[in-house]
């Protein structure tokens, strides 16, 4: 890399911030200088409408050409091939079953120690760096991740040295070596292992900030009031929080459901650990069933759904409420 | 308050960039041959193209990548034409998606025929140009160019080449405790008992491990028996299905190669039992040979440079040396010599004169030549000299692809539809060494066959 | 800003007897406000908990930073744990990962300023929109918004692999020609730049961004924004002056994972950035040297902990934001 490329980078990421800039300052300078008539209306179009214009090119135009691919065969020709195909190949109840596991567990566990860590450490000494510590798997790509846990499940027959901690933990006790990927189910849990410990992060974040929301006068009056810690927890701070539990429940929920590099490098699918999302990969871009891939998608756009109506539900009540 | 809020985002921005400008400066320029240096004779035909850029991607990584990118530097010097390379562990799954979005680079090596047709099914290949067609006529064996065709269009020459069914083994062993080289599949079977039954280690070591594409390793298992056992005739059949993939003629060769990877008595030589078969990464699975706790290894002729896993070369493979391999022998001694094999396939994306002549020049033998000269790999091309080669074994890998009696057949697995050779087949590999029956493996992989 | 509840005395100084934290917490009542308010509302047992959830998280990223410092041949024979009977410590990893020179792809400084600059500005961009869209979805009221806003978040789901083609089609139609116009104007800029990877990671965050934002945003006590409109106030003024500053701490903690995630991105990446080192970050390089050999420990432990330092610079800077209350000063002023 020479001096003229570092500057020609600079001078990409000056401009881009510039045209950024520019437009969102002269959209919201005409917005307030739109005429009387229609204000409203031309103040409503310049907020949103620089974001539906990019989701409408980056995802709803795919997902309509998705959802037609679903139903097509590789030539074109209208078809249910895919859907049939999907339900009749022998590991897909298993695929269903695995999944679903893993959006139960996945949000469930890791909000409620993400919840639990907040609690405690909160104003408490260190702080930051506790935070830092539950942060730093984040930061850590996912394959990455993958690779760090396949290094604490690795596995080595009985006489040779164990290099995989959790190995290295049974035998230390007496066991013989286990061949954690392959031992079906315990695999699945394993797996969900990793994704619970990356995200146990984003849920402590954002439910710690969220604590803080907490008025301190109803602490303050839950105290006089003479409850325990675990009272106020329960009867002020939960409903405090509840918005940003939802909020964390869910992005862990759709997180999980679309996560596919944690099987990929771990299992590649194999000994019965196989996700929707993995499938999904493996067919359209592995073995070029673009069809059977879109099929996938379009399933698990349905398990979506409910997580869907259930945000609809409360966004509704908030509406209400205010 | 504003200014505040906005110098807490500016530090840590600023910190990042400093760092990055900082790591910058460790790095140079890299200064380019100069063309005075260069004999620029055999590089005449190809023209100059000043000021043109070809880009070329393909899996290709680390060291390798470098020797290929080595191997043009003296074409670029001489044309003109400024080639980068870059290499992708993605790029198999991805080079479809980036042809389709009209985003491809301009020639990418296809290291399988399955995936050249369907990209070429796609409308997204160049065919290839007359020169490039006369080296291949010239160079190349009638088979070989037929695995660059799709629908009776030419679309690219064959690049390097690798040889599959070898088998490692330690010379020093077999001489000390009186081994043979097996010449039939059923003095293999006897030298593999022989081994298990004189106890002090079993007698080969097996490893499916390849992250996302674990169990690749077995499909090469199979198709060697398929090869020898029942000929290039019902091969042929078998990867086009014209054959279900249940035919009893697979399941014979499932069975065979059962015999060893299915039972305790044979595998896994000082790593473990089956089980440990497909969690071992195929890149270290060979290395018990070298601590003797371990006879046979089956791996294609690539697997030459895992010898060293640290570099150097303490670890020679030479017919003296600390390894060395012999080819799956056939079913009967007196069979012709049949090898499976594969190779890549560098397809155009641009319809350029500069990414023509870039092709044209891969194609010829003064590449194979200047590319097998570096080291490490081999290619199918007449015109390479097999003393180029930089082993004992390559050199006998390259008069075996370039003898004419030798019957070539393709990998399989790269030949299938991507459902099969790039998934169903590799888990179903997967499955049926970690205990599922044959019959049961075969059907499942029988039903992912495409229907189309 | 204040974290000065850290330098407070804790539960630690005030009672040895363990379960004394509740008549602590009474007596406390009579303390001075402030103290009150920030003594913990847990006990020992608290801390002991976090400190074991804390060791729990941080083993599997400890093992991988002590690997990284040992010798290839160690990794792969002995556990990590054993590190002082089977001493070994060595740089070669990170100098392997650093310096190592491939003629494919030579120089890693190239990859960290593309990261950087990917990173930057697709954190910018849909943090812009999606601020601009929350508030919108939040407090302008129009017909259908919220069938709008909830298709808006189901389109989170919309894998991001099924979206790859259709965009790049459409990018390789209207954006390459701009590119390619760009390069002909400004020759500094390569033709390959980076206006493709900014905008489809914009594109892929908007969905998570305008709901997680949309969920701060709307809280915001509903008195401030109507005393704004009573007193005159336009859309863009109360966005600037009141939505803008209140939502900081949201805007910021979600600025924080965007940039995490585009850092940490490999897909988006190599489809749209087409693979040179004019464009492609870290990840690209660092998959491209642990891919080829698959079971080198060492080398991926190395570019793990180097990739990772950036993000964790950006989470100190900016965590200031998290411990602040969301919504203090607003309810109260």
């Amino acid at each position: 890399m020479t001096t003229a490329d570092l500057l020609g980078k600079l001078l990409q990421v000056v401009m881009g911030l510039a045209v950024l800039a520019a437009v969102v300052g002269l959209l919201i300078f005409f917005i307030d200088k739109a005429p009387k008539k229609g204000r409203d209306y031309w103040q409503l179009v310049g907020f949103l409408a620089p974001a539906l214009i990019f989701l409408a090119i980056g995802l709803v135009y795919p997902a309509i050409r998705t959802s037609l691919l679903a139903f097509q065969t590789s030539g074109g020709e209208w078809t249910l091939d895919n859907f049939v195909w999907t339900f009749t190949q022998p590991t897909a109840i298993r695929t269903l079953i695995n999944t679903v596991i893993w959006v139960l567990l996945v949000p469930t566990v890791s909000t409620a120690i993400g919840l639990a860590y907040a609690v405690f450490i909160d104003r408490s000494r260190g702080e930051k760096y506790y935070k830092v510590i539950l942060f730093m798997p984040i930061a850590i790509s996912f394959v990455g991740a993958g690779i760090i846990w396949r290094f604490v499940y690795e596995y080595r027959s009985g006489d040779r040295e164990q290099i995989g901690l959790l190995n290295a933990i049974v035998t230390a006790f007496g066991g013989e070596p286990v061949q954690f990927m392959q031992t079906d189910p315990l695999n699945t849990f394993l797996l969900i292992i990793v994704m619970i410990w990356i995200q146990t992060g984003f849920a402590m974040v954002l439910l710690s900030a969220a604590i803080k929301g907490v008025p301190t006068e109803q602490i303050e009056a839950a105290q006089l009031d003479g409850t325990n810690g675990w009272q106020r927890f329960v009867n002020v701070t939960v409903p405090g929080i509840r918005g940003a539990l939802v909020v964390v429940l869910t992005t862990i929920s759709i997180a999980t459901l679309k996560v596919f590099d944690i099987v990929r490098t771990m299992t590649a699918g194999n000994f019965n650990t196989s996700v929707i999302a993995n499938e999904m990969y493996t067919q359209a871009f592995r073995a070029s069933e673009v069809g059977r891939g879109s099929a996938l998608a379009l399933i698990l756009f349905l398990l979506v759904l409910p997580i869907v109506v259930y945000n609809i539900n409360v966004l509704r009540k908030q509406r209400e409420i205010r | 308050m504003r200014f505040t809020r906005h110098r807490r985002l500016v530090v840590p921005v600023v910190a990042a960039a400093a760092l990055g400008l900082a790591l910058t400066a460790c790095t140079g320029d890299i200064a380019n041959e100069d063309a005075a240096d260069v004999d620029c004779a055999p590089y005449e035909q190809y023209g100059t193209f000043e000021g043109k850029k070809v880009s070329i991607s393909g899996t290709i990584l680390d060291l390798e990548a470098d020797r290929l990118v080595e191997s043009w530097k003296d074409f670029q010097t001489c044309t003109g034409i400024e080639i980068t390379y870059q290499g992708s562990s993605e790029f198999e799954a991805q080079i479809a998606v980036l042809a389709e979005g009209g985003n491809a680079p301009d020639i990418g090596i296809v290291p399988q025929p399955g995936l050249l047709g369907r990209l070429a099914d796609g409308g997204w290949l160049v065919p290839a140009s007359q020169e490039v067609e006369a080296n291949v006529d010239e160079f190349w064996s009638e088979d070989w160019k037929q695995y660059g065709t799709y629908d009776d269009t030419f679309y690219a020459a064959p690049l390097m080449a690798s040889i599959k069914g070898y088998i490692w083994y330690s010379p020093s062993e077999f001489e000390e405790k009186g081994y043979e080289i097996p010449k039939t599949l059923d003095e293999l079977n006897a030298l593999s008992e022989k081994i298990a039954a004189e106890g002090d280690h079993k007698p080969w070591c097996v490893g499916f491990e390849s992250g996302d594409a674990t169990g690749w390793p077995g499909t090469d298992w199979i198709e060697d028996y398929m090869l020898r056992l029942h000929g290039a005739d019902v091969y042929d059949q078998w990867v086009t299905h014209g054959i279900p993939f249940n035919d009893p003629k697979v399941a014979e060769a499932f069975d065979a190669a059962g015999e060893i990877l299915k039972s305790d008595a044979m595998v896994n030589g000082g790593i473990g039992d089956v089980s440990t078969i497909v969690t071992e990464a195929f890149q270290t699975a060979g290395l018990p040979i070298l601590d003797g706790q371990c006879s046979l290894h089956h791996q294609a002729s690539f697997y030459e440079t895992f010898w060293n896993p640290d570099g150097g070369d303490a670890n020679t493979v030479a017919s003296d040396g600390s390894v060395f391999a012999f080819l799956m022998p056939p079913a009967n001694a007196d069979d012709p010599l049949s090898v499976t094999g594969g190779g890549e396939f560098p397809v155009a994306f641009r319809d350029a004169e500069e990414v023509e002549a870039v092709r044209a020049y891969l194609s010829s033998d003064t590449w194979a030549n200047n590319r097998v000269k570096l080291g490490g790999v081999i290619s199918a091309n007449k015109g390479l000299d097999p003393k180029n080669a930089s082993s004992e074994l390559l050199e006998q890998s390259i008069e075996i692809l370039q003898d004419p009696e030798t019957t070539f057949r393709f990998d399989g697995s790269d030949l299938m539809p991507g459902a099969v050779g790039a998934d169903s087949f590799w888990k179903g590999m997967v499955a049926w060494t970690t205990g599922q029956s044959t019959a049961d493996t075969l059907n499942t992989i029988e039903s992912s066959w495409p229907a189309s | 800003m204040s974290i000065a509840p850290a330098d407070l005395p804790t539960g630690k100084d005030r009672g040895s007897i363990e379960g004394a934290a509740e008549t602590t917490a009474l007596t406390e009542v009579v303390g001075t406000k402030s103290a009150r308010v920030k003594k913990r509302l847990t006990s020992r047992t608290a801390t002991v908990a976090a400190l074991i959830i804390a060791v729990l998280w941080t083993i599997p990223t400890f093992g991988l930073l002590i690997s990284s410092f040992r010798p290839a041949e160690l990794v792969r024979t002995t556990g990590w744990w054993t590190i002082f009977e089977n001493w070994g410590f060595t740089l070669d990893n990170y100098k392997d990962v650093l310096l190592s020179t491939s003629q494919s792809s030579p120089q890693l400084g190239a990859y960290i300023v593309n990261s950087i600059a990917i990173s930057l500005v697709g954190t910018l961009i849909p943090l812009v929109l999606a601020t601009m869209a929350a508030y919108a979805f939040a407090w302008i009221k129009f017909k259908g918004a919220g069938v709008l806003f909830i298709l808006v978040f189901a389109l989170q789901i919309v894998p991001l692999q099924m979206a790859l083609v259709p965009l790049l089609q459409i990018f390789s139609t209207w954006l390459r020609p701009m590119q390619a116009w760009l390069h002909d104007v400004v020759p500094i800029i390569p033709e390959q730049n980076y206006a493709p990877v900014w905008l489809a990671h914009a594109m892929f965050a908007l969905p998570l961004a305008i709901f997680l934002l949309h969920n701060f945003i709307a809280e915001i006590p509903s008195e401030v924004i109507e005393a704004a409109r009573v007193d005159g106030a336009t859309h863009g003024q109360i966005f600037f002056r009141i939505v803008l500053p209140l939502a900081t701490p949201a805007i910021a903690s979600f600025a924080i994972f965007q940039f995490i995630w585009v850092w940490n991105d490999l897909l988006v990446a190599l489809i749209f950035s087409g693979g040179t080192q004019d464009v492609a970050p870290l990840t690209q390089r660092l998959a491209e040297m642990v891919g080829s050999r698959g079971q080198e420990w060492e080398r991926l432990t190395a570019g793990a902990f180097i990739s990772i330092i950036i993000p964790l610079a950006v989470f100190f800077g900016l965590q200031r934001y998290f411990v602040r209350g969301l919504l203090a000063g607003s309810t109260k002023g």
